[in-house]
């Protein structure tokens, strides 16, 4: 077994500004990756580096591809790219209107990605839409709905629906719960978690939550001003903080 | 209601002071430039530097300067407006090339070897020696799904067109089938998706293989794009959800033509209406040669 994607030295500035600095981390078939850090850290950066949809300043991304082995995704045509990204690859933004058509319903929603790739048999398409609107909790009944009658948890879901359709192997999350208030948040990890784990997907999510990084995953990297201070598992690195910066951050959280 | 002096009986001195067919030269030949690539490449929408003309935009602008462009002086012109060769649109415009340009005028089909066109592709079969212009409002198909220019231009570069099929899912989960009558997507010569103008989809399977060659001119939008003859034009759909085009119940009421192209025509504030060939020369042919339709019938006047 190989790794599934593996990051080398990425560097990503923005003119005289850095976004991330040299960070290097593998990731694992099964494996969830939370990164954490202050906002302006470099966390959102990274993860569009990572994703392919920002171009790195320095460094690689290799990705293990179901056919053709690994291959550094900055390196590939732009077809192959976007190919890549809506049927091995989905991307939950942390507001679901990015991510989201907001102007056709949400049966659409859920289909672009099985039209994209050439499904044009309508009975499936909305079968499958379905299917993915309750294992997403969302009411099927909703279906001919549009995403702007959603309430905004609802909405979140339906962009989990529509990423994970085309059965991705790898899921890029930036802050997925953000901007949901906590009883929602709960049940969308809830789901998060129970998805990741019946479909064995890799993740790597961003998150400022160090309670959502506990609970969905297995390894955490710490990030400060564009560079990786910690890494480990993320019940030693929570339970054990070394880097002075991961003391602060774990020792900020407020327990009610 | 026809205009007779315009309607190829005599060939009027074009008027003084215009260049043949009112466009200079250079901006002809840039024109021809872009209709010689738009043929190259089937589908594609070639930017074009777009020149004022003595109209509004809407009125058929794109049209005019690619039929500018390609009449010579021996040509014969034929101008429909919704498949009628006597709508004030039709009319002026062909007018405007009788006086520009100096070229006989036509209303029968087969007579003309340029035909401009609004919506329709007239009934009667067209032939290789034979070019019609489409008017174009709005020439980009993704554009309900992605306003963004410099998207939509990476998209038909990738031939990413996963998007457009969201349209017809989104008309058949509303209304049970696709809704869009007009202006219905197609895929040219396997490659670019193309919108066919504001062409009612009952043409749609006319443009596939035609021998004659099709160009259409967005003049606001400044695009120029063609489909070469014969080639392969393949209206969107599922396969659950098949391509259909419209049918009427009843025949035209005028010439009795069935399996036609049929405008709605309102007869009183009761409510009456009858349906009638949105075809013109193709009806008036058919009530000349005896054809009558059931609004007609047994009226000898």
């Amino acid at each position: 077994m190989s790794e599934l994607l593996r990051v080398e030295n990425l560097t990503k500035s923005y003119g005289r500004q850095r976004g991330c600095t040299d960070v290097s981390f593998e990731l694992w078939p099964g494996e969830v990756l939370a990164i954490v850090g202050e906002s302006g850290s470099g966390k959102t950066t990274l993860l569009n580096c990572c994703a392919g949809r920002l171009a790195p300043t320095g460094g690689s991304v290799v990705y293990e591809t179901r056919h053709k082995g690994l291959i550094d995704i900055h390196g590939m045509s732009e077809p192959e790219r976007r190919f890549l990204m809506r049927t091995d690859w989905a991307f939950v933004h942390q507001n679901p209107r990015d991510g989201l058509r907001m102007n056709v319903s949400a049966g659409a929603n859920v289909g672009e990605r099985l039209m994209a790739v050439g499904a044009r048999n309508y009975g499936n398409i909305r079968n499958a839409a379905l299917d993915w609107l309750s294992r997403t909790e969302v009411d099927p009944d909703r279906i001919d709905d549009l995403p702007t009658t959603f309430s905004g948890g609802m909405q979140q879901r339906l962009q989990i629906a529509r990423n994970l359709v085309s059965g991705p192997r790898l899921v890029f999350m930036d802050e997925p719960t953000g901007g949901l208030d906590v009883s929602v948040q709960a049940r969308l990890l809830d789901m998060l978690r129970d998805l990741v784990d019946r479909l064995g997907l890799s993740a790597v999510v961003v998150t400022h939550d160090l309670a959502v990084a506990r609970m969905l995953s297995t390894r955490l990297m710490v990030m400060q001003q564009g560079r990786v201070v910690e890494t480990g598992l993320t019940d030693r690195v929570l339970d054990d903080p070394q880097h002075a910066y991961t003391q602060l951050l774990v020792s900020s959280v407020l327990q009610p | 209601m026809r205009d007779e002096t315009i309607t190829g009986e005599t060939v009027p001195v074009p008027e003084s002071g215009y260049n043949f067919a009112y466009l200079d030269e250079g901006a002809k030949r840039m024109i021809r430039r872009a209709i010689l690539k738009a043929v190259a490449v089937p589908g594609y929408q070639v930017p074009f530097a777009s020149r004022e003309m003595p109209m509004p935009y809407g009125w058929g602008t794109g049209g005019i300067q690619v039929t500018a462009s390609i009449l010579k002086p021996e040509d014969t012109l034929k101008v429909i407006d919704q498949g009628s060769d006597d709508t004030t649109n039709a009319v002026s415009i062909r007018r405007f090339f009788a006086k520009t340009a100096g070229v006989a005028t036509t209303e029968k089909t087969e007579e003309a070897n340029i035909i401009q066109t609004r919506h329709r592709i007239p009934e009667k079969p067209l032939s290789e020696d034979q070019i019609i212009v489409l008017q174009v409002p709005i020439p980009e198909p993704l554009r309900w799904l992605e306003p963004r220019e410099v998207e939509t231009r990476r998209m038909h570069a990738l031939s990413d067109y996963g998007v457009m099929h969201v349209k017809l899912y989104e008309d058949i989960s509303r209304h049970g089938r696709i809704t869009t009558n007009y202006d219905y997507p197609v895929m040219v010569n396997g490659r670019h998706i193309m919108a066919p103008s504001p062409t009612p989809k009952f043409d749609n399977p006319k443009m596939g293989n035609m021998p004659a060659l099709q160009l259409f001119g967005a003049g606001r939008e400044k695009r120029i794009y063609a489909i070469p003859p014969h080639t392969e034009v393949k209206s969107l759909d599922f396969e659950d959800h098949p391509f259909s085009i419209q049918a009427w119940d009843e025949p035209c009421a005028l010439c009795g033509a069935e399996e036609v192209f049929m405008d709605e025509v309102i007869l009183d504030d009761q409510g009456g209406s009858m349906f009638v060939c949105s075809d013109s020369d193709f009806c008036q042919r058919r009530r000349d040669a005896g054809h009558k339709g059931p609004a007609v019938e047994g009226d000898d006047t």
